[in-house]
């Protein structure tokens, strides 16, 4: 008989121990480490996955740092730049104010000095003329210049027509203080007696008469009164040479302006004659 | 001449008795159990860990892949029973390299309890997972016609499971046995290599068997129809 049964029954019952041993013994210990194991691992990759997404999102914030502290550096530069050029462009607005200032001032002293110049020319020049006047007069007619220039004063005086005339005539009569005759020179009383004279006779009125001695006048005689004036005066003809000297001057700076070499001006080929005026101040 | 270990009797009392069958059954049982035991007495959890727990490893999700390709969505509900099977029979094949051993599996007595574990298991899978009313209705399909055959078929396999690794492991043995008698030298050694190869081929039949029918039992009459072939070898 090939088969024994009671063989069969041990080893079925054989074969169910076996299985529960191995269960216990094999199967679960391994599958449970092995278990473990997976999830071991998958814990730690998750734990390498949160690292590297925590990673990326300092590595995301740094760069943002980053670009973030770019733009402030940018606009920080920006910022000074245009500080310093602001500061540039005052600068040179102060420098530029300054230069034309101190321009400015060396043009006035340039212009006083030309002044003091002209001044002192003229001076010289009224001093020249008045004794070269005087001297040609004295040697020509034996005239002192005074009395010659008291003559000039009565001839305006008496050639006074029309609408001047009437105006000083009726200032004259308005006037209620004697009527101021300046002069270079103290009048002599035949001098001063010829004026009112004069006056008296133009006028066909007793005009009172308060004479002066005003150095400054050069070498003439005027009459004032409420504004209105007749005169005479070597000044008229300084003042025409003073012109012509002014421009001669002028003349002479544009040339030293220039780089070419200096030019003579045509002196008093243009200057005006004046003459003796009766003028409204 | 023996034909079979049942036939080396150790002690007797009535119809109890121990023989070869049962003392090399009981051997392996040993080893199996002894082995792990000692082997997985120290696992380790992590990176690290020892050549053994490295086989065992090996073996236990190899056999998991195994049950698992077959068809069975729950492979670790069965590995106990089908993974066990396995070890048994090839281990039972494998020690037929020691001299004086003889397999268990020799024995028809030892097929058939694995045999008959294997009928019962089957219908219990399939009433356990489908329900029983489902699970009986598959012998009615296609027809109600079919359920005598059906029910000889489920015999047959069994009877047939049994006797295939009977048949092989007992003729590697006698055949190992007459050449001793002819040829003592070299010979029965290829051969013996050769039985060690075909015990390990019948071992993986007869559980990968078990796992189709069970797999079938499990899964319905469509599938059942689909994947369960009958082998010839």
């Amino acid at each position: 008989m090939l088969i024994d049964w009671f063989t069969v029954g041990a080893q079925a019952l054989n074969f169910l121990i076996l299985v529960w041993l191995l269960k216990r013994y094999l199967y679960k210990p391994i599958l449970d480490a092995l278990d473990a194991r997976e999830r071991r691992i998958a814990a730690e990759l998750a734990d390498a996955d949160a690292k590297k997404s925590e990673a990326q999102e300092e590595r995301d914030l740094f760069l943002h740092k980053n670009e973030q502290f770019d733009e402030q550096r940018a606009a920080l530069m920006n910022e000074a730049m245009e500080e310093v050029k602001a500061e540039r462009r005052r600068l040179l607005d102060e420098a530029r104010t300054a230069a034309d200032a101190l321009s400015a001032k060396r043009q006035e002293a340039l212009r006083a000095e030309a002044d003091n110049l002209n001044d002192a020319i003229r001076r010289k020049t009224q001093q020249e003329v008045f004794a070269i006047a005087r001297k040609t007069l004295k040697d020509l007619a034996a005239v002192s210049l005074e009395e010659r220039m008291t003559e000039m004063f009565v001839q305006q005086v008496r050639t006074m027509k029309g609408g001047t005339k009437e105006t000083l005539a009726q200032t004259l009569e308005a006037a209620s203080e004697p009527v101021l005759v300046r002069s270079a020179y103290g009048l002599s009383g035949e001098q001063r007696a010829t004026i009112e004279q004069a006056l008296t006779e133009t006028f066909s009125a007793d005009i009172p008469l308060r004479f002066e001695t005003a150095p400054s006048l050069v070498s003439g005689i005027e009459l004032i009164t409420n504004g209105q004036k007749i005169a005479w005066s070597i000044a008229d003809y300084l003042t025409a040479m003073e012109k012509v000297v002014a421009s001669l001057h002028q003349d002479k700076d544009l040339v030293d302006t220039a780089t070419g070499p200096p030019t003579t001006p045509k002196a008093g080929s243009k200057a005006d004659k004046p003459k003796p005026e009766t003028q409204r101040q | 001449m023996r034909l079979s270990p049942d036939d080396m009797i150790f002690w007797q009392y009535g119809f109890i008795k121990f023989n070869a069958t049962i003392a090399f059954t009981w051997g392996l049982m040993f080893v199996l159990a002894v082995g792990s035991r000692l082997i997985t007495r120290k696992l380790s959890t992590g990176l690290h860990r020892s050549r053994w727990q490295n086989l065992l490893e090996i073996i236990v999700t190899g056999i998991e892949k195994q049950i698992e390709d077959v068809g069975l969505r729950h492979p670790r509900k069965y590995i106990g029973f089908l993974g066990t099977l396995f070890l048994f029979l090839a281990l039972a094949s494998l020690f037929t390299i020691l001299p004086g051993y003889e397999p268990p599996t020799g024995s028809l007595s030892t097929t058939a309890a694995l045999a008959l574990c294997v009928l019962v298991v089957v219908p219990f899978s399939g009433i356990k997972e489908q329900g029983p009313g489902s699970y009986l209705k598959s012998y009615l399909e296609p027809t109600a016609i079919m359920l005598p055959f059906n029910i000889i078929s489920e015999l047959s396999r069994t009877l047939a499971l049994a006797v295939r690794l009977f048949g092989n492991m007992m003729s590697g043995t006698m055949i190992l046995a007459i050449l001793l008698t002819v040829t003592p030298f070299i010979f029965p050694v290829v051969m013996s290599a050769l039985g060690l190869l075909t015990g390990m081929v019948q071992a993986y039949i007869f559980s990968i068997l078990a796992t189709v029918y069970i797999a079938a039992a499990t899964r319905g009459r469509t599938a059942r129809s689909v994947s369960t072939p009958e082998p010839r070898t």
